[in-house]
């Protein structure tokens, strides 16, 4: 198995006429913890929902060039058998009202119509929640509805419901920037602890976020990647002005 | 359901993209189901959409086809001749085009004044408590009754009523006739116009009115400079709305109104609305003219009151905007 | 000399005490009504009445079961036909009316798609009008379409055109409501779903439409409500037949029917028959209000 999981060639997104992303060249490489960053309106975001291809779900929205996972040009797949193997857990947490928190992790299976045996249930509940570090929190009341669970707890059983697919990466929308420090906290220790299983990309405005968290950190302005580099470098001697400009604050 | 060879959880590290259709294997099944059921299920919606749009074209035609009959025999004659009688083939719908527009016209003037009264008491003064809630459960169930029942109670209750008053002036003490049915459709109507009132008095931006408050004003002074101009259209396209509702209603007014198919001369007067005769009349429509005739006044009903709910929709969706 | 303060705070004193005794005043046909009905009905109901059929003029007694039964079957047919319909409608409506693609959307925006956007944007104005003006269609008018459409091709009256009239009335208002309510949902779930991989038309299916449940059984309950109580419609369809019949495809009593046809006639014992069955109209309506409140409260999903 190659080390690289994602690599993009020459991609680019647009909405309608309007040019986000331009020419996007990069390599990621597994069980690394990717930051993306930049202003805002600079095409991060727009970056990882073309991974997932979740990008063309929006209106007059398309794109051009490819993305490689794995090998395999994600748009030679069938969209929705990709999302499978990609997670994906936004900046608000949205975990499903109608279902238990029992239910909201195992809904990648159920909804999709994979049967499973009450007791691999079971266990990939467990498994997933142990992961996302809220087992413990909420074991005694799996069968309850998720919403006397608090903004940090229901952002970490989203991301204990993507987990529980077994994907390969993990893409992370600003996933705390809604979220108390504590909480903030807490799902920073959590990623770090998955690294080892998963290739974690993030989008996070938090500078300090990703100098915490991340081993290498992508830069975007105006759509174009003006740096990548380690994580480490890029915050002790950045090559791009703008970069500079960013993490001294000049811009925000 | 969609099931994919080896998606086992439990499976080695390696073979984690169980998930991933393996090329030029079964992946193609998988896909081509998935594939089918979203066209599929896609169709059907735009389907839906579609023989809304035909069932409405095809209401219309039918309507038009089956009046040709009588547009033909009658042409224009239909619209300002006097004379209904069914006899000599001769039908002129003037008596039920203005029996039908002395009703709603009359049920609007009376009804108004108190639909505003109530959208502003649900809409401004007490929007929250338990006494508004009284009353906007009782409107809703007052718009929830029959129609046929608001007739059937008009003529044990309201027609000695309206009898012993034209008595009294010196009319003949019909009972029934314009006024009666007038007033029971304006009770009718009082639900619909109040909750339309209410919606545009709600709409009215907070700010607007917080500054006039901040200013000294009163209530009364912030709904009569800042309210009321501000929802002029709004309470425009209500009084439309309530007014292609009025036109369209029938049975209350079909018992109440007195079934005389002439123009009226003053609303003690009996006569007929083109709903009216249509009920009275449709399934005794023998000879082919008469029958014709009388889908025909359905068409002028249909037409009429879409053109006003249409352009009553179309202010209030400019309103919203 | 006037005090302009005081006549200013008068006159909104003046003005409150107006609008509130208007409202009251409104209030007062629907308990004269209500009241009237209850009184005159209430000594009518007994088990004779709603178990038998109405008897021939001079004979006393007789009951309404065949106007019960026929209102029963004609609503719930009416409901069958309504809902799927109206259902697929108010979704069509709530996920066009975003404007979502889900096209193939490579290389960039092209002549084609532009015209497919122009051919969906009208099938989506068109029938949004449709809807508007089939809310607006007077019911007598719905009476004579149905009558020349099921009636007269098959020389007889029969439940079933009965059934699609008052279908006809219920689908503006299950669409609407199956549309609001499905616009509220919010789009946080459905991007929740999607990134799972779950395909659109399940999203759809067992993601969105679960979360609005209680808004669209609302909007039918709401509709039934609306036309348990047409008369117009019936008319000439289902017309009404003296005896117990549970064939669609016959003449059918109904409770409206009954009322009309009673109220109207000039005989005593048939109008307490029509009192009784208004006591137990009214009634139905009122319950079926009640208990659209309560679907609204228990079964809401909150956001």
């Amino acid at each position: 198995m190659e080390s690289t999981i994602l690599r993009t060639e020459n991609f680019n997104a647009y909405f309608g006429t309007s040019h986000v992303l331009k020419d996007v060249n990069i390599a990621i490489e597994r069980n690394n913890i990717i930051a993306i960053m930049g202003p805002s309106g600079c095409g991060k975001s727009t970056f990882i929902r073309s991974i997932n291809r979740m990008h063309e779900l929006t209106e007059n929205a398309t794109t051009k060039g490819n993305i490689f996972l794995d090998g395999n040009n994600i748009y030679e797949m069938n969209p929705t058998f990709l999302r499978r193997k990609i997670g994906m857990v936004f900046q608000t947490p949205n975990p499903f009202n109608t279902m238990s928190i029992y239910q909201n992790v195992i809904a990648g299976y159920t909804l999709n119509g994979y049967k499973l045996s009450k007791a691999d249930k079971d266990v990939t509940v467990e498994e997933s929640l142990v992961k996302a570090a809220l087992w413990n929190e909420v074991k005694d009341n799996l069968h309850k509805k998720g919403t006397f669970l608090s903004g940090g707890q229901q952002q970490r059983l989203c991301i204990a419901r993507s987990l529980a697919m077994k994907p390969e990466i993990l893409l992370l929308d600003e996933p705390t920037s809604a979220l108390d420090p504590i909480s903030t906290s807490k799902i920073e220790e959590l990623l770090l602890s998955l690294k080892d299983s998963y290739t974690i990309i993030i989008v996070t405005h938090n500078m300090q976020q990703a100098g915490r968290i991340s081993d290498f950190t992508a830069f975007f302005y105006l759509g174009e990647l003006t740096e990548w580099n380690e994580t480490k470098i890029i915050f002790t001697n950045p090559k791009n002005i703008q970069t500079q400009n960013y993490i001294t604050g000049r811009f925000g | 359901m969609v099931d994919l060879e080896s998606e086992h959880i439990k499976t080695p590290d390696n073979s984690r993209f169980g998930f991933l259709p393996v090329p030029g294997s079964s992946k193609g099944k998988a896909e081509k189901r998935l594939i089918f059921r979203e066209v599929l299920f896609r169709r059907t919606l735009s389907l839906s959409a579609i023989v809304i749009i035909v069932l409405l074209i095809c209401m219309f035609l039918t309507l038009v086809v089956s009046s040709m009959p009588s547009i033909k025999a009658l042409g224009l004659k239909f619209i300002y001749g006097q004379t209904w009688d069914p006899v000599s083939d001769v039908f002129g719908a003037l008596p039920f085009l203005v029996g039908t527009l002395i009703t709603s016209a009359l049920a609007i003037a009376i009804s108004t004044p108190f639909a505003l009264a109530i959208g502003l008491f649900l809409g401004e003064f007490y929007s929250k408590n338990w006494f508004s809630s009284f009353i906007q459960n009782a409107v809703e169930l007052l718009a929830g009754i029959p129609s046929v029942i608001f007739g059937f109670w008009g003529i044990f209750i309201l027609v000695p009523i309206v009898r012993s008053i034209e008595m009294k002036i010196g009319v003949l003490p019909y009972g029934v006739g314009i006024l009666t049915a007038s007033l029971v459709l304006s009770i009718m109507i009082i639900p619909f116009s109040a909750s339309l009132i209410r919606l545009v008095i709600t709409m009215v931006p907070v700010n607007l009115k917080e500054a006039a408050y901040a200013l000294g004003a009163t209530r009364f002074e912030v709904i009569r400079y800042i309210i009321i101009p501000y929802i002029r259209s709004g309470l425009t396209a209500g009084v439309l709305l309530a007014l292609g509702r009025a036109l369209g209603e029938t049975m209350a007014v079909t018992m109440l109104i007195g079934n005389t198919q002439v123009i009226p001369k003053s609303i003690f007067q009996t006569g007929d609305t083109m709903a009216s005769v249509i009920a009275n009349q449709f399934t005794e429509a023998t000879g082919k003219i008469y029958f014709s005739a009388l889908i025909e006044t359905g068409l002028l009903l249909f037409v009429i009151t879409t053109i006003i709910n249409i352009i009553g929709i179309n202010i209030i969706k400019r309103f919203e905007s | 000399m006037k005090d302009p303060l005081r006549f200013r705070e008068t006159r909104n004193t003046a003005f409150r005490i107006i609008v509130i005794f208007f409202t009251l005043v409104s209030i007062i046909p629907l308990i004269a009504v209500l009241v009237y009905i209850f009184r005159q009905g209430i000594s009518v109901i007994n088990w004779h009445f709603l178990t038998s059929l109405p008897k021939p003029v001079g004979e006393i007694g007789g009951g309404i079961l065949n106007a019960i039964i026929g209102s029963t079957i004609i609503i719930v047919l009416a409901t069958l036909i309504a809902v799927p319909l109206g259902v697929t409608a108010g979704i069509y409506f709530s996920e066009n009316s975003r404007n979502k693609g889900n096209r193939s959307a490579r290389s960039g925006v092209n002549i084609v798609s532009y015209f497919r956007e122009l051919r969906k944007s009208w099938v989506y104005r068109a029938a949004h009008l449709g809807v508007d003006v089939l809310q607006g269609v007077p019911s007598i008018v719905i009476g004579i379409l149905i009558y020349l459409w099921l009636v007269k091709p098959f020389g007889r009256f029969s439940a079933l055109s009965g059934s699609v009239a008052l279908a006809f009335m219920m689908l503006p208002s299950i669409i609407k409501s199956t549309e609001e309510t499905l616009k509220l949902v919010p789009h946080a779930v459905k991007e929740a779903a999607l990134a799972l991989g779950v395909p659109y038309y399940k999203t759809i299916l067992r993601v969105i439409i679960p979360a609005g449940m209680s808004g669209i059984l609302n909007g039918i309950l709401l509709g039934i409500a609306r036309v348990s109580g047409e008369t117009a419609p019936l008319l000439f369809t289902a017309f009404g037949n003296p005896f117990f019949s549970f064939s669609i495809f016959k003449p059918i009593a109904s409770l409206p029917l009954i009322i009309f046809n009673y109220a109207i006639s000039p005989y005593e014992d048939w109008h307490k028959l029509a009192w009784g069955a208004s006591f137990i109209l009214v009634s139905t309506v009122l319950i079926l209000n009640i208990l659209t409140k309560l679907v609204l409260k228990k079964w809401k999903v909150q956001y």
